[in-house]
């Protein structure tokens, strides 16, 4: 990056003497955003088990195939459509469900196919491509690359993973709230003071500053003194919900895209704790962005959660389930056509299986972002088959959104 | 103009207060040619040792698949996380030996060398024990060859076990091969290294080959495999039968053999585009991200005029005055700051070595994620990348001056007076900014924190 000192000058000017007083105060843009809809895209890592997110108890082979992983109303599932039971660690979401603000669709997957490998399937799932190695970029930041208008602050990515579906020549931004960067007025001021000549690392600091305020607002002025600077690890525990407490602080201001993962959904073993806990997080994240971002903002927002595959129909000797191939997406948000069931429903004999073993996949995932990003954002179709998804078929509209 | 700090700073591993700066291009490349003391001294496991290891991993994690619903199974899997816990801290002290490596080596360059070449040739392990194994890998097949001809280096890392494992070279079977016509399910190409070996490691991304060069030469390369019991192996039965031809010239033929396969990258490795790729890959690492148009020409002509003799091409590169611009334009990487960091602090190499794993995690690895670069976990095979705007982000600038505020009264027992850890750590290139914040900072802890975080430490 070259450094431009004239901007630098610039900027300088704006803040004029005033910089000496409040030296971190730094111009917000308020430029208006290029769309008004809110999309965020939750990535599920490790492979959730479709067949416990959404149990099939209407299908006749299904109680066999799952005796201590038993789902369905008679078990503690919530009946959603007679069919399908919803897994009881997403019941505080039902009343999204009955409101239309939360859908799924079942036997989706990625085109990987056989190998079951998180690290490719994950990647297969963020570049969008049909093959592994074929692009370098994500397919959510070659959504961006199409749209005019779109500027750093515009989408997110939340938290400390790689987020590659966000990555690639559009300007996004990068935050973790356990980032948050904590000093003294004095440790400010100087560090301040002694970036001026150096406008990358001048911006980066004041634009630090400003973003590990979030979250301390509403807390004393001298908040500040009262928290004290910790080491850069990333935080255990509950980061889902101060990521999505950040996620909806943004979405409520210029931006208009934010991605993060949830990880933990790799259940070879004990998975009725494990899937708990796991759709808990999920519940208390979907339900957190709900409430930050507010009823209008939520009428116009669609919140997608994917995962890189299903898992296996049959329960293994573990109280688990191995990697498998169809999965289920979850939908939420006030713009989506929720209350429902998308998709195809395979059938779980064994010939209806995908390799004797797993979920057969009848639509794929892509396409139902695809149309996700057709409604919601308005891009072109041959935009999304060719740059986005190179090379997708979308099909027939599926009609997520409302 | 050559400076013992410049060099230091841009071309090794930082100012150390102990050890004396190197004091002329000369020296830098006669320690280069000489022995490779830091990894004599700190070592890491050679990656072919490691193999018993391997067979062990996947034999315990089988057994403990077929016990699941028995008795055994408890006993097994806590075989199994042991071995797993005492893998990952077997791999926290390689990490250990890299940080003391560059805290102590008189030969920096070497160290950024293995650095820079490690990540030109991206290779992770994507399951088991193999995602812990780039340490070994890096020692085994790219640091030896650092100042030998770029051929060698090419063929070593390309035909390496981890990198065929990790570019599905490995299950890449030629559709007329012997082994695909026995099997049931269908099997084929991956084109995935062939096209990786073009794009990233050879020619560069614009480079003079076609799609159809890229299907010969994964349909050459069919028959590179390796196993775990053995490590590399050539493997004729799957080897696609006849030749193929690769920008133009022919190579193989029946029966397969591994040679041509030599043959090919032999002359990849000497093509005119890779060496302008070469060239201004090295160029832009270590110079600046917008490089000199005349420092990559003759960085490139060296290349070509010796056939990738690399420690030729290094003398170009430090001999031409456009590498010795005074501003410091780069940015550390956040292992390099951090690695930096130890050194300028002069952190006891026993206080490292006494280290626990956990230690050695969560107060110099583990940070470096929050700074964007988690070890040995770049985003994809064409490495971290080299533009200063992808590390100097919020987030990761704001984890940098924690670290830096932080970490330094974990790692010595008293901290250096600041007006004196200025000079010792940023030597010419201290300007009156970073005096004064040294000297105006309340506590000893924040100014060494600030000193290492002003661009003058943060750039190269």
């Amino acid at each position: 990056m070259t450094l431009s000192r004239r901007h630098f000058l610039t900027r300088s000017a704006v803040i004029g003497c005033s910089a000496a007083a409040s030296p971190l105060l730094t111009p917000v843009s308020f430029a208006s955003a290029p769309w008004d809809t809110r999309l965020v895209v939750i990535i599920l890592r490790g492979g959730v088990d479709a067949l416990d997110m959404l149990q099939p108890y209407g299908d006749p082979n299904y109680a066999a195939l799952r005796t201590k992983l038993a789902g369905g109303p008679d078990h503690g599932g919530l009946d959603l459509d007679g069919f399908h039971a919803l897994h009881p660690g997403l019941k505080p979401l039902m009343p999204l469900w009955q409101r239309g603000e939360l859908g799924f669709v079942q036997a989706v997957s990625t085109p990987y196919r056989n190998r079951r490998s998180h690290f490719d399937g994950q990647d297969l799932l963020e570049a969008g491509s049909a093959g592994l190695g074929e692009v370098r970029d994500g397919w959510l930041n070659r959504m961006l690359q199409q749209m005019g208008g779109v500027e750093s602050r515009t989408a997110f990515a939340i938290g400390q993973g790689e987020m590659k579906l966000l990555q690639g020549g559009a300007p996004t931004s990068d935050w973790a709230p356990d980032a948050a960067l904590v000093l003294s007025p004095q440790a400010k001021l100087l560090a301040e003071q002694m970036m001026v000549d150096d406008p990358m690392f001048h911006d980066a600091l004041a634009e630090a500053l400003e973003l590990s305020q979030d979250g301390t607002m509403g807390l004393a002025d001298d908040a500040d003194d009262m928290m004290e600077m910790t080491m850069p690890l990333p935080s255990r525990g509950k980061s889902h919900q101060k990521i999505a407490e950040f996620a909806a602080e943004r979405l409520r201001g210029e931006t208009r895209v934010a991605a993060f993962s949830i990880n933990g959904w790799d259940t070879h073993s004990r998975q009725a704790a494990g899937l708990k806990a796991g759709f808990g997080r999920l519940s208390e994240t979907i339900l957190t962005l709900r409430d930050g971002v507010g009823d209008a903002i939520w009428g116009k927002t669609a919140v997608l959660a994917m995962t890189e595959f299903g898992r296996t129909v049959r329960e293994n000797g573990t109280g688990g389930t191995d990697h498998g191939t169809g999965g289920a997406m979850l939908l939420s948000g006030g713009a989506i056509r929720g209350g429902r069931i998308y998709g195809q429903w395979p059938g779980l004999t064994e010939a209806d299986l995908f390799d004797r073993r797993d979920l057969m996949p009848t639509a794929d995932v892509r396409a139902q972002a695809a149309w996700i990003m057709r409604g919601l954002i308005g891009i072109d179709r041959s935009q999304l088959e060719q740059v986005v998804f190179p090379g997708l078929d979308m099909g027939a509209d599926p009609g997520l959104l409302l | 103009m050559f400076s013992p700090a410049l060099a230091e700073i841009r071309f090794g591993c930082g100012l150390s207060p102990d050890l004396p700066a190197i004091t002329s291009v000369e020296d830098i490349l006669q320690r280069l040619a000489g022995p490779d003391h830091m990894a004599a001294t700190y070592q890491i496991d050679d990656f072919d040792s490691l193999l018993p290891r391997l067979v062990d991993f996947s034999r315990l994690r089988r057994d403990r698949r077929s016990a699941r619903g028995s008795d055994a199974y408890d006993d097994l899997n806590d075989q199994f996380k042991s071995f797993r816990k005492q893998a990952r801290s077997t791999r926290s002290r390689w990490f250990g030996q890299i940080i003391q490596r560059h805290g102590q080596t008189k030969d920096g360059f070497r160290e950024r060398l293995a650095l820079f070449w490690g990540d030109h040739f991206t290779a992770q392990g994507k399951s088991g024990l193999l995602r812990l194994m780039g340490a070994p890998y890096v020692d085994s097949a790219i640091r030896p060859h650092v100042s030998g001809s770029f051929a060698d280096l090419l063929i070593s890392a390309v035909t390496h076990p981890l990198m065929l494992h990790y570019l599905d070279q490995g299950r890449s079977i030629g559709p007329g091969s012997r082994s695909a016509q026995k099997s049931r399910r269908p099997k084929g190409l991956n084109e995935n290294l062939a096209r990786e070996v073009m794009e990233l490691h050879t020619l560069g991304v614009g480079g003079p080959y076609s799609q159809r060069d890229v299907r010969q030469l994964a349909e050459l390369f069919t028959g590179l495999s390796y196993n775990p019991k053995k490590g590399f192996q050539f493997r004729r039965n799957m080897a696609e039968p006849g030749a193929e031809t690769v920008l133009g010239n022919q190579y193989g033929g029946d029966p397969a053999q591994l040679e041509p396969i030599h043959a090919v990258l032999r002359d990849l490795a000497i093509h005119p585009a890779t060496a302008d790729h070469i060239a201004r890959k090295l160029v832009v690492h270590f110079v600046e991200d917008t490089p000199d148009p005349a420092l990559v020409d003759h960085v490139a002509s060296r290349f070509r005029d010796t056939d990738g003799d690399l420690a030729q091409v290094y003398a170009a590169l430090l001999e031409h005055p456009a590498a010795w611009v005074p501003e410091l334009r780069n940015v550390k990487p956040p292992l390099d700051f951090v690695a930096s960091a130890c050194r300028a602090l002069a952190v006891h190499p026993q206080k490292l070595k006494r280290s626990s794993p956990k230690t050695l995690n969560k107060g110099l690895m583990t940070p470096l994620i929050m700074m964007g670069q988690r070890w040995e976990r770049a985003n994809g095979p064409d490495g971290w990348p080299e533009q200063d705007a992808a590390w100097i982000t919020p987030q990761g600038l704001a984890a940098r001056i924690r670290w830096a505020m932080l970490a330094p009264r974990q790692w010595v027992t008293r901290l250096p007076p600041p007006e004196q850890f200025v000079e010792t750590s940023l030597g010419d290139f201290a300007d009156g900014r970073v005096r004064f914040a040294a000297r105006a900072a309340e506590t000893q802890a924040e100014a060494i924190g600030l000193i290492l975080s002003s661009p003058a430490f943060q750039r190269r």
